[in-house]
């Protein structure tokens, strides 16, 4: 079983280039996650301690308010879904929701931290990972927010 | 100042006589404010609303947003979204609009007193909280510093620019304002209103902190309050459901165990926390 | 002996109850009852005892309703059908507003005629909802101010009743001004009637001394009390004696919601029969003249769409929602909101829901898992 799980870490792009031996460590902290259509990974609110890699499939992320349920983005193949369990409170400030099966790697977020408090170079190796993938999605969310297909300048 | 067990038990919830228009003021490209004259004596606490009627149209409720000290004509803020508000924002001085109330809860300014009052407010949702800016600023020995920070989608939809000003000259007052996007014409900040509450400067311990605006906004600000330590038994929020009779007796403005004409629209977040993220409640 | 009045119960024989109605009557009330009327027993005026549905009965499950012949003769031999006394009280459409002092008319004083006890119950709960908050509605005041009910303890209870588990009957134990209990039996056809309130007892007491009625005797107090014995014994539905609000408070996700959705229609049939809802909608009444100043109510149904609309659109869009808005507020929220229950466990909803939804067993499932 852990072996499956650090070919699944090693075959996904998040972890690409990282050294097997973290990789290993990382492992002893994941397991094999499938969920069905329309299932919820997380709800808002809920405390938040896990993080997920897509290896197959796309995760919507939604929120509720009157009126409807939105969807912010989606988080396919290959993408990670989760920032929450990183720093506190540890919630889930979104919902996130299987479209269609999806297959992913759950990772526990409480062991994680530990072995990144335990050795600090694993953890910068983690954090640079987390750091550019918090830009990618920053800038993303900045072009999404121009509405660029709408009316013309405001203001 | 009449109570609100005097002002309802004098005649039945179905009654709404007509108050006379004594002002209209455009606010926005789609906001109103009419000043209405009570033909008696008429009280009414922060965050109160009355129903407002055009007979034929329809009745909808609308905050009251004017001084609640002050005597004389009752400000009403308006937002064009439907067929009530939109024959209500085309009243001029002179015509007639049915009124009854005040109805719900009040923001808790005295519960207040002897701190900081934080004031996050979202487009249409700093109407409701003007009451309370007011009574702070008339009342300013009893509390700390007053905060508010307010946004909207964009420079033109901000409402209360030239108070805006005003509040923020004062000693002891924070005003800080931003927009979801902008032109070149702007000069101010472009950002969600939920950030500027880490940046902002007061004592969480003592402060208490009034929200209102779309439910997102408020979820997210409620988070930002929490975690720059804001008691949650002194978050308080204001929110809204279709409502009719304002009576409790319809059914219509249920939101979970709340009647909002009754229990609401001012609800601390303690009470409402289980209920807030439950899709379509 | 009537611990409200102090007065004794007397018994009525069956040929004698249309003394008892035309002593109410004649005190200035419209008598309003149970007649067979289109396959079923609804609520209609009645002159006498002949209107009632004399030797009738009703046969009740998940999504059935038919009325059948009895064996006998009795007038109240069947439980409750697809109306309630709301009707009466509570109006599916009434103007609203202050009637005009030039207006002669005078609110109509009622006589419910055969109240049962899930029913007395229903009008209780109404009554706190319409007249025990700040703002009492004044049309339903009208209505309910003086009327006078005449309960029945059922002598069946219909496979869709579980009055019993919400500790709502099958006996009425007050709100009516007399209580009336039949017994057909070698003793002859005949009521046992106990008095609950001062002019009840004044009622009873004119018809004793008109010879109408007479003190009843011990063993007849004992029958009614076996008729209410057995049909407590009865009952075959129940509600889960287990606390619904925080039952339903910690289920709001429940996967039992998805279940019902996909057989719930959202007709609202259960909103409709229900004695205790009482959700109206404020609609302004058009007027040609364009002196439009007059507004009425109407019976909404949390089902439909618009009893949500906020802002361009429902808050409640999926079927899902509605039925779980419709069942945690009978069953739970109602609670906070007005301090009681807001089911009676009548049945009707299970009746006359077109796929059978058994509210008893949607609860029970939800609490299988819990």
């Amino acid at each position: 079983m852990q072996q499956m799980i650090e070919r699944m870490l090693s075959q996904h792009e998040f972890f690409a280039g990282m050294d097997a031996e973290y990789r290993a460590l990382i492992a002893g902290c994941a397991r094999n996650a499938v969920f069905g259509d329309g299932s919820f990974l997380f709800r808002e609110g809920e405390p938040a301690q896990t993080f997920y890699l897509v290896r197959e499939g796309a995760v919507a992320l939604e929120i509720t308010a009157p009126g409807g349920v939105l969807t912010v983005q989606t988080v396919g193949t290959g993408e990670v879904a989760g920032f929450s369990w990183l720093f506190g409170p540890h919630r889930w400030q979104f919902d996130g929701r299987a479209v269609g099966r999806v297959h992913a790697v759950e990772l526990d977020g409480v062991c994680l931290r530990a072995k990144c408090d335990a050795d600090p170079r694993l953890g910068y190796d983690l954090m640079q990972r987390f750091a550019g993938l918090a830009t990618r999605r920053l800038q993303a969310t900045r072009l999404q927010l121009m509405d660029v297909y709408g009316h013309a300048h405001a203001g | 100042m009449r109570t609100l067990a005097e002002a309802s038990a004098e005649r039945p919830w179905t009654e709404s006589p007509p108050w006379q228009v004594a002002a209209s003021r455009p606010e926005s490209h789609d906001t109103m404010t009419l000043e209405l004259e009570p033909p008696a004596p008429f009280g009414f606490e922060p965050g109160q609303f009355n129903m407002l009627r055009v007979p034929g149209i329809g009745e909808v409720p609308i905050s009251i947003s004017g001084d609640p000290s002050r005597p004389g004509p009752v400000l009403h803020t308006i937002r064009d979204v439907g067929a009530v508000t939109h024959a209500l924002c085309a009243l001029r001085p002179g015509q007639r609009v049915g009124v009854r109330g005040p109805y719900g809860t009040c923001w808790p300014v005295r519960e207040a007193e002897g701190g900081d009052v934080i004031i996050v407010a979202g487009g249409i949702g700093l109407p409701p909280l003007r009451p309370a800016i007011y009574h702070v600023l008339a009342n300013r020995e009893l509390y700390g510093r007053l905060v508010l920070l307010y946004g909207a989608r964009t420079p033109s939809d901000l409402l209360f620019t030239g108070e805006l000003a005003a509040w923020r000259s004062r000693p002891g007052v924070t005003v800080e304002v931003t927009v979801d996007t902008a032109g070149r014409d702007w000069h101010g900040g472009v950002g969600v209103v939920p950030d500027l509450i880490g940046k902002s400067a007061f004592d969480p311990r003592a402060a208490v902190a009034f929200t209102v605006g779309p439910e997102i906004m408020m979820r997210f600000a409620v988070r930002a309050l929490l975690a720059a330590g804001v008691p949650e038994d002194r978050v308080f929020l204001s929110m809204e459901r279709n409502m009719q009779c304002a009576g409790a007796l319809c059914g219509h403005c249920q939101l979970g165990p709340f009647l909002l004409c009754r229990d609401g629209p001012v609800l601390g977040y303690r009470q409402l926390a289980r209920w807030m993220s439950v899709r379509e409640l | 002996m009537s611990s409200v009045t102090g007065s004794p119960p007397a018994v009525l024989r069956r040929d004698e109850l249309d003394r008892l109605l035309d002593a109410i009557r004649r005190r200035g009330f419209r008598l309003v009852g149970p007649v067979l009327k289109d396959g079923a027993i609804v609520y209609g005026d009645i002159s006498s005892a002949a209107d009632l549905p004399a030797g009738w009965t009703d046969e009740q499950d998940a999504g059935t309703y038919r009325v059948r012949r009895r064996d006998d003769q009795a007038l109240f031999g069947y439980n409750v059908g697809p109306q309630s006394w709301k009707k009466y009280l509570f109006p599916a459409v009434a103007r609203l507003g202050v009637p005009d002092a030039g207006d002669a008319a005078e609110p109509e004083r009622f006589a419910f005629i055969g109240v049962r006890a899930c029913e007395l119950r229903a009008i209780a709960i109404q009554d706190r909802v319409f007249t025990g908050g700040r703002h009492p509605d004044p049309g339903y005041a009208a209505n309910r101010e003086g009327a006078f009910l005449v309960a029945v303890n059922c002598g069946q209870a219909a496979k869709t009743c579980f009055c019993t588990s919400m500790s709502a009957g099958p006996k009425a134990e007050q709100g009516f001004d007399l209580a009336l209990t039949e017994l057909l039996d070698s003793g002859g056809h005949r009521f046992l009637a106990e008095a609950g309130t001062a002019r009840g007892a004044e009622v009873l007491a004119e018809l004793i001394t008109g010879g109408a009625a007479s003190p009843a005797p011990a063993s007849d107090v004992a029958a009614a009390d076996a008729v209410s014995e057995r049909t407590a014994a009865a009952m075959e539905r129940s509600m889960p004696a287990i606390d619904l609000r925080d039952l339903l408070y910690d289920n709001l996700e429940h996967p039992r919601w998805d279940d019902v959705a996909e057989r719930c229609l959202a007709c609202g049939n259960c909103t409709m029969v229900c004695p205790t809802c009482f959700c109206f909608s404020v609609e302004e009444v058009p007027d040609l003249t364009g002196a439009a100043d007059e507004r009425q109510r109407s019976w909404d149904s949390c089902f439909t769409l618009d009893h949500s609309y906020l802002h361009g659109g429902p808050v409640r869009t999926s079927t899902r929602s509605r039925y779980r808005q419709w069942m945690t507020h009978k069953l739970a929220t109602w609670q906070d909101q007005f301090g009681t229950s807001g089911c009676v466990g009548c049945g009707r909803c299970i009746a006359w829901c077109p796929v059978g939804i058994d509210i008893t067993e949607e609860v029970a499932a939800i609490a299988a898992d819990d």
